[in-house]
C-alpha cells in the first residue's frame, strides 16, 4: 500500500526542458516512474535530451487528454510557478508536488485559497519540498532513489535533506518505508502534518511515522495534538534548528523564531506531552524509532 | 529584507499612509541642520530625534528623545548620533547609530498598536490591532491575546471598509477619527500587498488631539522571496545593518548566517544546515555560520560558498555536510576543489558526501590530493569537526 504516489500514478513533469527538470525527469524515469509527459510552454512537439519517449506539450492540459496525465511535478523558476500550480488544478491533476523553492507568499496565499474553493479534491504537496515517493513504486520529486527500501514506515517532513537523512538512517536499519511525504519549508503550503498524518493513519501499509519539524510557526504543535487524539500507530520525530538564534530566518522562509513562538523546545514539549519518542540529534533519528518498535 | 524606519515612512507616505513630517539625515551635521527646517515646516518646537537602527526597543535603550526646544533637539543629536545603541533586539553588543531621523513632536491623543503579518495557521494576511500600544506589545500577546483583535484579508476581495469598522469600534474610535483609521488601513493594506511585505509593524499608531490618525513608528520587512518583483528596494539596503559575509552570500544567492562559533559549514537544504548547526553544539562545538548552498547550485556557486567561509579568521575547521538530491555530489566536489586550487585551504576539512552521484564526488575528492577528513556520517563528521577545532586552538 502507499500514500499519494505509486503504481496508478501518471506523471507529467511541468517545467521539463530545464536543467533540473529534464535530469530529476530522467532520474525517476530510471527509478520506474510512469512519466508520460512533459510540460514546458512553446516546447510543445520537442524532445528532451536523454527523454525521447517522453511527448513534450505547451499546455498541462494536452498531457492529461493526450497522454493521462493524473499527477504533476512542477520544477518551474519561482516568478511563474504559481502559475503552473494553478493550471494543473484547472486542467484537472489531482495530486500536485510543487518542488520550486522560492515562490513568493502573496502568490501562495492566492494559490492556496483558489486551490481550497474552486478544487477541493485537489492535493498540493509543496512548494520548496523534495517530492513524495513510494518506495519500489514511484518516486516523484529530487530525492535521491536509492537510499529508500520498501517497508511500513510513514516519512513527513518540512525539510528536504533531513528526509533523505531520516530515510539513509531507516534503510540502514532494515526499516524500509511505505511513503516519504516531504511537505516543503514555506509558510503557506499545501499539505501539512495533519493530513499527511491522517492518510499514514488510514494507510494499512503504514505501520509506523516518522515526522521532521523544524522551528517557526505552530504546525508541530498542532500536529502533536493531533497524533495525541487520533494517531495509535508508534511515532517518532525529530525538529531540526534547536539552536537556531532567533530573529534569524535559517533559509527556509518559514523557519524563523519570531514574537516568541516557534522555538524548538516548545515543539519538542508538544510532541512528547502527546507521546512521541523525540530524537535528540538528527544522527540518531533511525535509532530512536527503531528503540520505540522494540 | 528590512529597512529603516525613515524608509518605511517614505514608503507609506507614498500610498498615502499620514505619518509625521521629519528628515533624516546620516550625519550629525544634517541632522542637526534639520532642527529648524522640521520645526519651521510643523509650525512646533517640539522635535522627536530618533536613531535609525533595524533593531527595535530603541526607546528603551535611549535611542529616542523628546525635545522641547532646539537647543535640546542638538543636545540629542549630539549624544544619539554615532552612539552604540543597546536594545534588547541587538545585543549585548549594541549597533552604532549612523542615521537619524528628525521628526516633528505631536499632541498625541492615545497611542495604539498596529500590524500586519501572515498568519501561517489560516494561510491569510492579517491585521492586528490594540489599545494596548508602546513598546511592550509582545508582553501584551504573551499575557493578554483577548487585548489583540485580529481581521484576517480574504484574499479574494482584499481589505474591506467594514474590516476597519469594526476595528474602529473595537478600539473604541468613532467619528471623524473612525473615518480617519478606515482611510488609514485602506492605503496600509495595500502597500503591503503591493510591496510583497512580510511583515509591517505600526507602534505606535496614534489618535491626535486634533482627531488625526498617524503612523508614528514603521517597520517594514519585505518577503525575500519577492524581491524579484521590486528591484527599486536595493537602494534602501544600508550595509552598515548587514554582515560582509551575508552580503556576500546574497550576491550568490546563498542562504547565509553569521554565528559566533569557529565550525565553519557548508550544507544543502536548510533543515540539514540547521541541524548540523545543532549537532556540532551536540558535541561540543559552535558553528560559525548557517549555511546552505541550496538545491541547483553550480560548482562556481559552492566556490563562492567556500570562499566565505574561509575567510573568516574565527574559522578553525570545515565541516561539509552534503546529501544530495536536486544538489549533486559531484559539484559539490568540484566546487570545493576549485575554492581550495585558488585559496588554499589552511584549516581542517571534513567532508560528509551522500546521495545523488555520490560515488563521482568521493571519486574526484580522492584524486584531487586534498588533505580531507572524510566521515562516513553526519555524526562522524561533527565530531571530527569539533575534534579538529579544539585541536587548532
Amino acid at each position: 500500500m502507499s500514500v499519494l504516489v505509486g503504481y496508478d500514478t501518471k506523471l507529467v513533469v511541468q517545467g521539463m526542458s530545464g536543467s533540473a527538470g529534464a535530469f530529476h525527469a530522467r532520474q525517476m524515469v530510471e527509478y520506474g516512474t510512469r512519466v508520460v509527459a512533459g510540460v514546458t510552454p512553446g516546447k510543445g512537439g520537442s524532445k528532451v535530451e536523454g527523454l525521447a519517449q517522453v511527448p513534450m506539450f505547451d499546455t498541462v492540459a494536452e498531457a492529461v487528454d493526450q497522454a493521462g496525465a493524473n499527477t504533476t511535478v512542477i520544477y518551474v523558476p519561482p516568478p511563474f510557478a504559481a502559475d503552473s500550480i494553478l493550471e494543473a488544478a484547472a486542467a484537472g491533476i489531482q495530486v500536485i508536488i510543487a518542488i520550486t523553492e522560492g515562490i513568493p507568499a502573496r502568490d501562495m496565499v492566492k494559490v492556496k485559497y483558489v486551490l481550497d474553493h474552486e478544487y477541493p479534491g485537489v492535493v498540493l504537496v509543496g512548494p520548496n519540498c523534495p517530492g513524495v515517493i513510494t518506495p519500489g513504486q514511484c518516486k516523484v520529486g529530487i530525492m535521491p532513489g536509492y537510499i529508500h527500501k520498501p517497508g511500513g514506515v510513514g516519512v513527513v517532513s518540512r525539510s528536504g535533506t533531513l528526509t533523505y537523512e531520516v530515510v539513509g538512517q531507516l534503510t540502514t536499519l532494515g526499516l524500509g518505508q511505505s511513503t516519504a511525504i516531504g511537505i516543503g519549508g514555506d509558510p503557506v503550503k499545501g499539505t501539512d502534518f495533519i493530513q499527511a498524518l491522517e492518510w499514514f493513519a488510514a494507510d494499512p501499509g503504514t505501520s509506523s511515522i516518522f515526522m521532521i519539524g523544524e522551528i517557526g510557526g505552530d504546525s508541530e504543535e498542532r500536529a502533536a495534538a493531533f497524533v495525541k487524539a487520533n494517531i495509535k500507530k508508534p511515532v517518532a520525530a525529530f525538529i531540526g534548528g534547536q539552536t537556531a538564534p532567533p530573529g534569524k530566518r535559517m533559509g527556509h522562509a518559514g523557519a524563523i523564531i519570531s514574537g516568541g513562538k516557534g522555538a524548538a523546545a516548545d515543539k519538542i514539549a508538544a510532541l512528547q506531552e502527546a507521546g512521541i519518542a523525540v530524537s535528540p540529534t538528527p544522527a540518531e533519528m533511525g535509532k530512536t524509532l527503531a528503540k520505540l518498535l522494540g | 529584507m528590512k529597512i529603516h524606519e525613515y524608509q518605511g515612512k517614505e514608503l507609506l507616505k507614498k500610498y498615502g499612509v499620514p505619518v509625521p513630517l521629519g528628515i533624516a539625515a546620516t550625519s550629525a551635521a544634517d541632522a542637526i541642520a534639520a532642527i529648524p527646517k522640521v520645526q519651521e515646516q510643523a509650525g512646533t518646537e517640539v522635535v522627536v530625534v530618533k536613531a535609525q537602527i533595524h533593531a527595535g526597543g530603541r526607546g528603551k535603550g535611549g535611542g529616542v528623545k523628546v525635545a522641547k526646544t532646539r537647543a535640546d533637539a542638538e543636545a540629542a543629536v549630539k549624544k544619539i548620533f554615532g552612539m552604540q545603541l543597546v536594545t534588547p533586539q541587538t545585543g549585548p553588543e549594541g549597533k552604532k547609530v549612523q542615521r537619524i531621523l528628525v521628526e516633528q513632536g505631536l499632541a498625541i491623543e492615545h497611542e495604539y498598536y498596529l500590524g500586519m503579518l501572515l498568519d501561517r495557521a489560516t494561510a491569510r494576511v492579517t491585521v492586528m490591532a490594540s489599545v494596548e500600544g508602546g513598546m511592550d506589545i509582545e508582553e501584551v500577546a504573551a499575557k493578554h491575546p483577548e487585548k489583540i483583535l485580529k481581521q484576517a484579508i480574504d484574499p479574494a476581495t482584499g481589505w474591506q471598509d467594514w474590516q476597519s469598522r469594526v476595528l474602529a469600534k473595537q478600539l473604541g474610535l468613532s467619528g471623524k477619527v473612525a473615518g480617519e483609521l478606515a482611510k488609514f488601513l485602506r492605503s496600509l493594506t495595500r502597500c503591503y500587498e503591493d510591496m510583497d511585505c512580510s511583515m509591517l509593524e505600526i507602534n505606535p499608531l496614534v489618535t491626535t488631539k486634533d482627531g488625526k490618525v498617524l503612523a508614528l513608528d514603521a517597520k517594514i520587512n519585505f518577503d525575500d522571496n519577492a524581491l524579484f518583483r521590486h528591484p527599486e528596494l536595493e537602494a534602501w539596503r544600508d550595509p552598515n545593518e548587514e554582515d560582509a559575509s551575508e552580503q556576500e552570500a546574497k550576491k550568490w544567492d546563498l542562504s547565509y548566517i553569521s554565528l559566533d562559533g569557529n565550525i565553519g559549514c557548508m550544507v544543502n537544504g536548510a533543515g540539514l544546515a540547521m541541524s548540523t548547526m545543532d549537532i556540532i553544539k551536540y558535541y561540543g562545538g559552535a558553528p560559525a555560520n548557517f549555511l546552505d548552498v541550496g538545491g541547483g547550485a553550480t560548482a562556481e556557486k559552492v566556490t563562492a560558498a567556500f570562499k566565505i567561509i574561509t575567510s573568516s579568521a574565527d574559522v578553525k575547521a570545515i565541516f561539509v555536510n552534503i546529501f544530495g538530491g536536486i544538489m549533486k555530489c559531484d559539484t559539490i566536489a568540484q566546487g570545493v576543489i576549485t575554492a581550495v586550487k585558488e585559496v588554499g585551504l589552511k584549516v581542517p576539512l571534513v567532508v560528509r558526501l551522500e546521495g545523488t552521484n555520490v560515488e563521482l564526488g568521493k571519486k574526484m575528492l580522492a584524486e584531487s590530493g586534498l588533505n580531507i577528513l572524510a566521515a562516513s556520517d553526519m555524526a562522524d563528521g561533527a565530531q571530527k569537526a569539533v575534534k579538529a577545532a579544539k585541536e587548532a586552538r
